[in-house]
């Protein structure tokens, strides 16, 4: 199949604008007779439900949690990046754009990148509309900070706590229209299939986590904002209810899988403890302001920090990238990180572990500047780990974060599947290779907020809707297939819980298919996953109550999913013979130890599709045209 | 592999938990033993290692909400020994410690009790009544793309900083749980507070106090009798002078 993605003509600059004149529009009185069901009420589907709501769509909202305002968003913690130059820094929409694809190792779409910075300008002025109570300065002014690949700061922020900040002010909105009725909440629903009728996505199969009960809903539209899948790798920072569930299943109706191995692991989290850990804690890239990186000179050296003299340190990230120091993107900084460890210079008592410093910024600014900027954080560390990040130097280590990768979208944000639109973190879009930091909740509220409310009316106006009701044969189908896989899930009754097989598949995930990344690790983790499915099938051990909450087998079908995803992302990363952003391929590498693209073979998006079980997947091929930029060899130096 | 790790695992705890099937059933406390305990294990994950102990021998596992484990998603939610989030101060559950106990202990876990926050299963309740106070009016009525640069109005630094103490709920109810008249006046507070510090909340301010606070009553939820417990119990530690600052918003918003 050729993929179109539907990139408007024009000069890069009056694309979006042009775009939207030029698409249709649904008249007002009209709204209320499109359904549109939006799965998710994160940061993307929170905007999206209270945008459509507010122009009178009839929307109905789904979300795993027990309340919308719990999505994985709420946990972002840094700030939001937008291009409003109030710093008077040299900002401007070219150059959120530009360190966008740069950032991204020239792998993400011109156009969509382009449009995220014309955007991210309107999502401030939402969110302080909405009450977000960003940062201000003492003139009363919004304070920004920056970020790693930027060298302006951009950056907004709410304490250490902007996704929760942005969360709220999109669930406000969202909620407000659930008082209008234009919105209908179902909390504490999964999405577990997509109905697809005539070509195009008709409704959604969901469980209710509390009753069991497995419901059908039809709509004119489904937007899928169910966030990212780095959970495939058990520990990441990611909530534990984020997931693939929905997004995979939507695959295997036939919307195509962009770029699967792009995955984000993020340089400063706090490092593993114990085999119990149950999840990774990140310690926001902002501290990187004013935290300083380093590990001993010497291998091995067991001294405590403050014995360690100055002469004695290694600075590495000032040392190597002088220009952007430790604000160098996130890729560059996890895996010198790793580097520093695998040489034997890195602390704590696992030796996989590299110091934070604030002692100089608490010099410099004193610790009361320092606890106004990141007190929370300094806090959560201290409960951790016992240990206050105000006399010691914290220790982090790269952990799972953020996934790059995701369901292939064009540019009006539709899938492969007419009808199916993925938003936010769930799509493939606007990163690249690489995310930089506080772009994400960008993306999210400007798919929710600025794009969406045009595209699907595009997509409304433009095609025609039988009326369908959910005794449709089609429903009556993929319902039973989801029924029949839970009582399959509920009948093995094995020896092994969810939770092992999910620790085992993200052992070999983090090992073969995380931050360094070769071709026989690779081959070797294409065997070991799908002897690891084939164990979970005739071993897993699920308690059996399907008819009330039960959330080892809501889990359950998340880990059977992870268990192919697992093994796509594999796929994908052994095919892309270059290393670019977070992927990372030993083989392919400057002398410097810097990630080795290889444009004239790879300047594209690897889009699979699903051809069915135990079938290989099919690779298409979008061609990324960079006419705007030049694309070169990313220096951080 | 980057996992390996050394852990002091030397402790033994004594839990006694509640278990309830589901909203009609029967509850009752029940004890557990789990030994092997890490002082850096997280209390969820206490309960996470009891739960894998109980799937293996054929028991129901203790079903708890939670999310982020950081501190933020407001989903975690128990009582632990008679206080909500347990004994670590301005502490949600999910970022409470086993560094905080003893070898040895008996630990008592409990759901959320109260009027408006029905059982679901075991620690699980129901806590939609939040979200229907929001509805009625937890927002500023914005409409997307009508809105004024954001430096337009200027914000005094110090009243930014007094709407973020308060916008800094994280909705988990421990508020309710902890009130001996179940009243949600700490959340409710905190909320209208946030947008009476800020200008942009001001069109909405009489009408936003006076609906949150009928919808509070009308869901069933208490009068606040100020014994401040829910500060206590508050793992934002979000002050009860809110509660002050609401009924002098709702008081100016009822006789005007
Ligand atoms: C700890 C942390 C800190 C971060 N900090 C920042 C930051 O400072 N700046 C930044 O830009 N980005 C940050 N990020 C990234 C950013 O938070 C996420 O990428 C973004 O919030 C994702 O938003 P989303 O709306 O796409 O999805 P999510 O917020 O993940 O929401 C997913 C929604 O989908 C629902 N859902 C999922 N599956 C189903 C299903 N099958 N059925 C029904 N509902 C389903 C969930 O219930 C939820 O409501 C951070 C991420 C983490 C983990």
């Amino acid at each position: 199949m050729s993929l179109d993605s539907k990139i408007p003509s024009g000069p890069l600059a009056q694309k979006w604008d042009q775009h939207k004149f030029d698409m249709k529009l649904v008249n007002p009185a009209n709204r209320r007779k499109y359904t549109v069901l939006v799965v998710g009420t994160g940061l993307a589907g929170a905007s999206a439900a209270a945008s459509l709501g507010e122009l009178g769509y009839n929307v109905k909202s789904f979300c795993i949690q027990d309340s919308p305002r719990r999505a994985h968003s709420i946990a972002a913690q840094g700030g939001i990046n937008a291009a409003k130059n109030y710093s008077n820094d040299g900002d401007s929409v070219w150059r959120l754009f530009y360190d966008t694809i740069k950032g991204g190792d020239y792998r993400a779409r011109e156009a969509n990148v382009y449009r995220l910075a014309q955007t991210s300008v309107n999502i401030i002025d939402q969110c302080v509309a909405q009450g977000v109570p960003f940062a201000r300065e003492y003139g009363g002014q919004l304070d920004n900070r920056s970020f790693g690949g930027a060298q302006v700061s951009r950056t907004f922020y709410a304490r250490g706590q902007t996704g929760q900040q942005l969360l709220l002010g999109a669930y406000g909105s969202m909620m407000r229209q659930v008082d209008q009725g234009t919105v209908q909440l179902f909390a504490r629903r999964e999405m577990l299939d997509l109905v697809v009728i005539d070509g195009k996505a008709r409704g959604i199969i969901t469980r209710n986590l509390v009753t069991g009960e497995i419901e059908s809903h039809a709509g004119d539209a489904v937007l899928l904002c169910t966030g990212g899948y780095g959970n495939v790798y058990y520990l990441s920072t990611n909530a534990k209810n984020s997931n693939a569930t929905a997004a995979w299943r939507c695959y295997k109706r036939g919307a195509f899988f962009g770029n699967p191995c792009y995955t984000q692991i993020h340089p400063t989290c706090i490092p593993v403890s114990g085999e119990y850990q149950a999840k990774l804690t990140l310690m926001s890239e902002s501290l990187r302001n004013d935290g300083r990186v380093w590990v001993p000179k010497n291998k091995g050296d067991k001294r405590s920090p403050d014995q360690i003299p100055e002469d004695e340190r290694d600075y590495y990230l000032e040392r190597k990238y002088p220009s952007f120091g430790n604000l160098v993107p996130r890729d560059v900084a996890s895996r010198n990180a790793k580097m520093v460890c695998d040489e034997g210079r890195g602390v704590g008592e696992s030796g996989l572990s590299v110091y934070l410093d604030f002692r100089d910024a608490i010099k410099r600014l004193g610790e009361d500047t320092i606890r106004e900027r990141y007190g929370n954080l300094f806090d959560m560390y201290e409960r951790i780990t016992g240990e206050n990040p105000y006399k010691v130097p914290m220790r982090i280590y790269p952990a799972v974060h953020y996934t790059m990768g995701g369901l292939w979208v064009d540019y009006n944000l539709q899938s492969t599947i007419p009808g199916l639109f993925v938003l936010g973190e769930a799509n493939f879009s606007d990163h690249g290779a690489n995310r930089l930091g506080a772009s994400a909740l960008m993306q999210g509220l400007a798919d929710g907020y600025f794009v969406i409310p045009y595209t699907l009316a595009n997509y409304l106006a433009s095609n025609s809707f039988s009326k369908i009701s959910t005794d449709h044969a089609e429903f009556i189908t993929v319902r039973e297939g989801v029924e029949n896989l839970t009582k399959k899930l509920l009948s093995i009754n094995g020896k092994k819980t969810v939770t092992e097989f999910h620790r085992e598949l993200g052992k070999i995930m983090w090992d073969y298919v995380g931050m360094g990344r070769t071709e026989s690790g690779l081959k070797h983790a294409l065997q070991e996953i799908p002897k690891l499915r084939e164990e979970f099938w005739k071993n897993v051990l699920i308690p059996n109550d399907p008819q009330n909450l039960n959330k080892n087998l809501e889990f359950a079908g998340r880990v059977a999913d992870f268990l192919e995803l697992g093994e796509l992302m594999a796929r994908d990363a052994l095919h892309r013979n270059e290393s670019c952003g977070g992927h990372f391929r030993e083989e392919f590498q400057t002398p410097e130890g810097e990630a080795q693209r290889d444009d004239g073979n790879f300047s594209y998006v690897a889009a699979w599709e699903y051809t069915g079980e135990n079938k290989e997947p099919v690779l298409n091929k979008e061609p990324l045209d960079f006419e705007n930029v030049h694309v070169s060899q990313r220096s951080y130096k | 592999m980057a996992r390996g790790i050394m852990e002091k695992k030397n402790m033994t705890l004594h839990l006694r938990v509640w278990r309830q099937k589901n909203a009609s059933a029967k509850g009752k406390m029940v004890d557990y033993t789990v030994n092997d305990v890490s002082q850096d294990m997280s209390f969820l994950e206490l309960l996470d290692v009891l739960n894998e102990n109980l799937i293996k021998k054929g028991e129901d596992p203790v079903e708890f909400d939670n999310d982020c484990r950081e501190g933020i998603c407001g989903m975690c939610s128990m009582v632990i020994n008679g206080i909500a989030h347990g004994p670590e101060k301005g502490t949600a559950t999910c970022q409470l410690h086993m560094r905080k106990f003893k070898d040895g202990d008996t630990i008592t876990v409990e759901p959320w009790r109260g009027t408006a926050f029905p059982p679901i299963k075991d620690l699980v309740v129901d806590r939609s009544a939040f979200d229907q106070i929001m509805a009625a009016g937890g927002y500023t009525s914005c409409r997307v793309g009508a809105a004024a640069d954001a430096n337009a109005i200027l914000v005094p630094k110090d009243m930014a900083e007094k709407a973020m103490d308060a916008a800094a709920c994280i909705g988990c109810g421990a508020c309710v749980a902890a009130c001996p008249n179940g009243s949600a006046s700490l959340f409710v507070a905190a909320k209208v507070t946030q947008f009476a510090f800020l200008p942009q909340g001001h069109a909405e301010r009489k009408q936003r106090v006076l609906n949150m606070v009928h919808k509070m009553d009308e869901l069933g939820f208490g009068d606040c009798s100020n014994h401040g417990e829910c500060e206590a119990v508050c793992p934002k530690e979000i002050s009860i002078k809110h509660i002050a600052v609401m009924r002098r918003e709702y008081f100016k918003a009822a006789i005007s």
